[in-house]
């Protein structure tokens, strides 16, 4: 896999906290070695809207990764309940299903962005950069025992 | 008569007098080494035919094709909602029926044969339908 800078929070220099969302376990372990050869930590795991939900409360990350397409709740409407309750939420949506109606309703709901799958590593790097601004500083090269 | 005097009206009547509404399924036919095969390329090592992640594999294999697919439709004005795909293992196929247009297509890959099966149908609401689904 590529190599990355490390993306650090700026206030503590502690790894970026990740919640990932997938009805999928393949592309919940794709995104999580992703984040993790960025330097990020996956704090939770969910499989569902509804788990999700609940994960952010109690996790409380940095960034929480969305797919849309999901059984009981979808990526939209949980991405919707997390933003109300928490308006710093940075949320960003994760789907093969990429129309312009899906992406526009979720940056309505407060989404941040929207990454197509199949996702591209470095896309994704630029998006988490992106979403983080200031919040996120980039220290180095990432090491597979952690940061450098 | 001349045809494009005429399909304006055909183009208006279908509007106002029906809605068509599209069902549809697509298959990822594979054999199991083929399954395996490829959740070992998606995986970057190789997997056992009867580890777990061979499934998650073929499934998120399906989901990129059918999101993408449907994202594409969308741009051409077809409306679709995806559901999360399920496992089939029986060796018989799913059957078609009547109204159901289906078409199979056959992908050779580095790791085998995948049959993609996709079938539509065609739901026609009448207009007092339609409104009677609104207003209900």
């Amino acid at each position: 896999m590529e190599q990355f800078a490390a993306l650090v929070r700026s206030k503590d220099k502690q790894p970026i906290r990740y919640l990932v969302v997938d009805d999928s376990v393949f592309a919940r372990k794709n995104v999580t070695k992703m984040v993790e050869s960025f330097g990020g930590q996956v704090a939770g795991e969910a499989g569902d809207g509804c788990t999700a939900i609940t994960e952010y409360e109690r996790t409380k990350p940095d960034i929480v990764l969305m797919d849309i397409t999901m059984p009981q709740m979808e990526g939209i409407e949980a991405a919707e309940r997390i933003i109300r309750h928490d308006p710093s939420a940075r949320v960003v949506m994760v789907s093969s299903v990429g129309y312009q109606e899906n992406i526009v309703a979720a940056l309505q709901k407060g989404a941040k962005h929207f990454v197509q799958k199949p996702v591209k590593p470095e896309v994704l790097y630029e998006v988490i950069k992106y979403v983080m601004g200031d919040d996120a500083v980039a220290v180095g090269a990432v090491t597979s025992g952690g940061n450098q | 008569m001349r045809m494009e005097l005429i399909q304006p009206f055909i183009n208006a009547a279908d509007a106002v007098l029906a809605e068509t509404l599209l069902e549809g399924r697509v298959v990822l036919d594979t054999d199991v080494p083929t399954a395996t095969a490829i959740a070992s390329a998606l995986i970057g090592s190789p997997v056992e035919e009867n580890d777990p992640s061979v499934k998650e594999a073929i499934f998120e294999l399906a989901n990129l094709v059918i999101g993408n697919a449907v994202t594409s439709l969308n741009d051409q004005g077809f409306r679709f909602k995806i559901n999360p795909p399920e496992p089939h293992t029986e060796d018989k196929g799913l059957e078609g029926t009547e109204d159901t247009e289906a078409l199979v297509m056959s992908f050779d890959t580095p790791s085998g044969s995948v049959f993609m099966n996709i079938a539509m149908r065609y739901n026609r609401r009448r207009r007092q339908e339609r409104e009677a689904v609104v207003s209900g």
